[in-house]
């Protein structure tokens, strides 16, 4: 299985209630990066990645200064431009690079060579005639303005991705919700009934889906639910939403949305509903065996009480462990879904960037998806934090 | 009687006992036994050139094409027989990268901590920000990855990070042991102490994840054969599909086997992977089984 560690938790004595203070710091950080960002971006007119960025960094040392949280963002900092530097040089570096290229092709249709520069220029946002250094400050300070050039179709590649973007998001997110969500649930029932009929079934179809590459199972449906047993029209599903429905907050207009995302969420629901509820029961089990468990038992507590507050708080802590790092796989997957369904999310955009050998595009949704990776890995520390109280006390780092 | 019964928990039996006591793990390797030996076998029986005949082109299931045929005529059956070849060599072989990064990082890590240390999970942190589809995904199209071994050794170059974490800390709890510490006194240099000491130790489980790399690697493959973003040339089971998807065999009743045969066997080899590291876990780690 991807990724399934046995995260070793050790016996802590388990917390009632997250602690009013951490809660408290929480929202008192989520209200400052709030506020940070729109104060940059609609009044010192700053990208809005810039502004994420520093408001997060603002936010975090105003609020965690000293915990290992400062540390982590510093590392995501570092992170971003290491990928942002990397995909730089990739870019001019490579044999026969798209700047050459694209000069190449345009003189090859009769530009004169000067103007053929000025355009590439302008589409890869550099100047041929200066240094490579000052090429590479010149787009890291696009970068931190929020300008990623313009895609071939003389699109702000900004613009391009925010027309994509909010589509991954949405269905990867939906999908990832309700698969942690089914899983919490099988993985503690299979736990409280080891040996019985659910553990056994669930243990062999989760397996068996979680076997089978994501797209597959994809294509799977489509020829199935489709084309065999025409469940649904695929000429109706495909896409994001119906051409000629109007993108709003409407009733309607979400339930077009869902119709569209249903695919794709099933197909990410279904492979990776069977990881969740297996680390699940792994770590209920262990919580199950522990001596508080026990004294609550002896205490009297009821049923449910124990189950949610002593096993389950516990129980959780590895599943959040693996969010963060399933966060990449997931969206990187995302790319086959989405191409098999034709959502017109991310994946989509990137494999059609390819294709048309967009290297701005290219470069900025490269960046996009690291930074969105980047941002699920903190928020899954922010949460991490809020639910184990040994990381926020200690101040540092649990060693993995 | 019951006096006489053996009490469990302890190993009497041979390799063979141990491996066949999980009935899951005796059937993935049945399945995976018989892919290989297709793959191996099937090149030597049948025409690997695959002879396409233009006047039956997306043929019905019939005596002559027990699966039908493809838009250019072609037998499904035989291309699905042959078509193994290059997923299982790139599998392993990405894998056997993967797995030697991993290893020979992860243990060095541990043992030596220090600026070592840090700065490889550093590093670890780094690669896996950016998702290793996505960047073999860009990488597949500015290069012409036209062959497989290339292939193999980009995808094993990008996996690594993930399994190098956990081979650290097993090497983390390893080292305190008392035999390192005797190697150490022998003066016996890191290299022989991590290598011949430490690791073998842990052969088990480095069996277990290199097949998990190698369902992984699969993934990974298969998924840019699919995308069309690795050079179509040949037969195998992602080019199968690929070319399935692009003529559009699944809106066609004959052409459903064209595009479900790969899938199957694809899914079949993952599924036998992964169920025959229940087998191996039962030998490596007798104890998950009683829990």
């Amino acid at each position: 299985m991807v990724g399934i560690k046995t995260a070793t938790v050790e016996a802590a004595a388990p917390r009632s209630t997250p602690t009013l203070n951490g809660v408290l710091r929480l929202a008192g950080w989520l209200a400052v990066t709030v506020v940070v960002v729109v104060g940059l971006w609609q009044f010192a007119g700053m990208g809005w990645i810039s502004a994420l960025l520093l408001a997060v960094f603002i936010a975090s040392t105003l609020l965690y200064w000293g915990s290992y949280l400062t540390k982590r963002i510093a590392r995501a900092v570092l992170a971003i431009f290491i990928v942002a530097s990397g995909v730089f040089f990739m870019v001019r570096l490579l044999p026969g690079n798209p700047v050459d290229v694209y000069i190449a092709k345009l003189t090859a249709e009769g530009v004169p060579y000067e103007d053929a520069a000025a355009q590439a220029a302008a589409f890869y946002s550099f100047d041929p005639g200066t240094p490579m250094w000052q090429q590479y400050l010149d787009y890291l300070w696009g970068l931190v303005n929020g300008d990623f050039g313009t895609t071939l179709s003389h699109i702000p590649v900004l613009e391009k991705i925010g027309h994509h973007l909010p589509w991954t998001l949405f269905s990867v997110g939906l999908a990832l919700i309700i698969s942690v969500a089914i899983g919490l649930l099988l993985g503690m029932v299979m736990a409280y009934r080891r040996g019985g009929l659910i553990d056994h079934s669930v243990s062999a179809i989760g397996s068996t889906l979680h076997a089978i590459p994501n797209y597959l199972l994809a294509l799977i449906i489509v020829v199935i639910g489709g084309v065999q047993l025409r469940l649904f029209s695929l000429s109706d599903i495909r896409g994001t939403y119906t051409a000629g429905q109007e993108p709003g907050f409407s009733l309607v207009f979400l339930q077009d949305a869902l119709y569209h995302a249903s695919l794709p969420i099933l197909a990410y629901v279904l492979t990776t509903v069977g990881t969740w509820a297996l680390i699940m029961k792994a770590s209920t089990t262990q919580a199950l065996g522990e001596d508080y468990v026990m004294v609550a038992r002896a205490r009297g507590l009821g049923g449910g009480r124990i189950g949610a507050m002593y096993v389950g708080r516990n129980a959780v802590l590895p599943l959040v462990a693996q969010i963060a790092t399933q966060a990449g796989f997931v969206v990187g997957g995302a790319i086959f879904v989405e191409i098999i369904f034709a959502y017109n999310g991310i994946g989509y955009a990137l494999y059609n960037a390819l294709n048309d050998r967009d290297y701005s595009l290219i470069q900025g949704l490269l960046l996009i998806i690291t930074i969105t990776v980047v941002f699920a890995n903190l928020l899954a520390d922010l949460s991490y934090g809020l639910l184990d109280p040994r990381i926020r006390t200690s101040g540092k780092e649990v060693d993995s | 009687m019951s006096a006489l019964a053996p009490t469990p928990g302890i190993p009497r039996h041979g390799l063979f006992y141990r491996l066949t006591r999980n009935k899951v793990g005796v059937a993935g390797f049945v399945i995976v036994g018989l892919l290989l030996l297709m793959t191996v076998l099937a090149p030597l029986f049948l025409d690997s050139t695959i002879p396409g005949d233009a006047q039956a082109t997306w043929q019905a299931p019939s005596a002559d094409h027990w699966l039908g045929t493809d838009n250019a005529g072609k037998d499904v059956l035989h291309q699905t027989l042959l078509g193994g070849g290059t997923v299982i060599y790139v599998g392993l072989g990405a894998a056997a990268i993967t797995t030697l990064i991993a290893v020979v990082l992860g243990s060095l890590a541990a043992y030596l901590r220090g600026p070592i240390d840090s700065f490889l999970l550093q590093t670890t942190d780094i690669v896996m920000t950016v998702p290793q589809i996505v960047l073999l995904a860009v990488l597949g199209s500015f290069f012409q990855l036209t062959s497989p071994t290339v292939l193999a050794l980009l995808i094993g170059c990008l996996s690594w990070p993930i399994l190098m974490r956990s081979i650290r800390a097993q090497v983390l709890s390893l080292k305190e042991r008392e035999f390192v510490e005797a190697a150490k006194l022998l003066d016996l240099g890191t290299s022989r102490v991590v290598f011949v000491e430490i690791v073998p130790n842990m052969a088990g489980y480095i069996l277990i994840n290199f097949i998990i790399a190698v369902t992984n690697a699969i993934y990974a493959l298969v998924g840019m054969y699919v995308l069309g973003l690795a050079p179509l040339a040949g037969a195998n089971w992602g080019i199968m599909i690929r070319k399935a998807w692009t003529y559009g065999a699944m809106s066609l009743p004959e052409g459903t086997l064209f595009m479900m045969a790969p899938v199957a066997m694809i899914a079949l080899l993952q599924l036998g992977l992964i169920m025959l590291t229940r087998s191996l876990e039962e030998v490596f780690n007798p104890r998950l089984s009683e829990g």
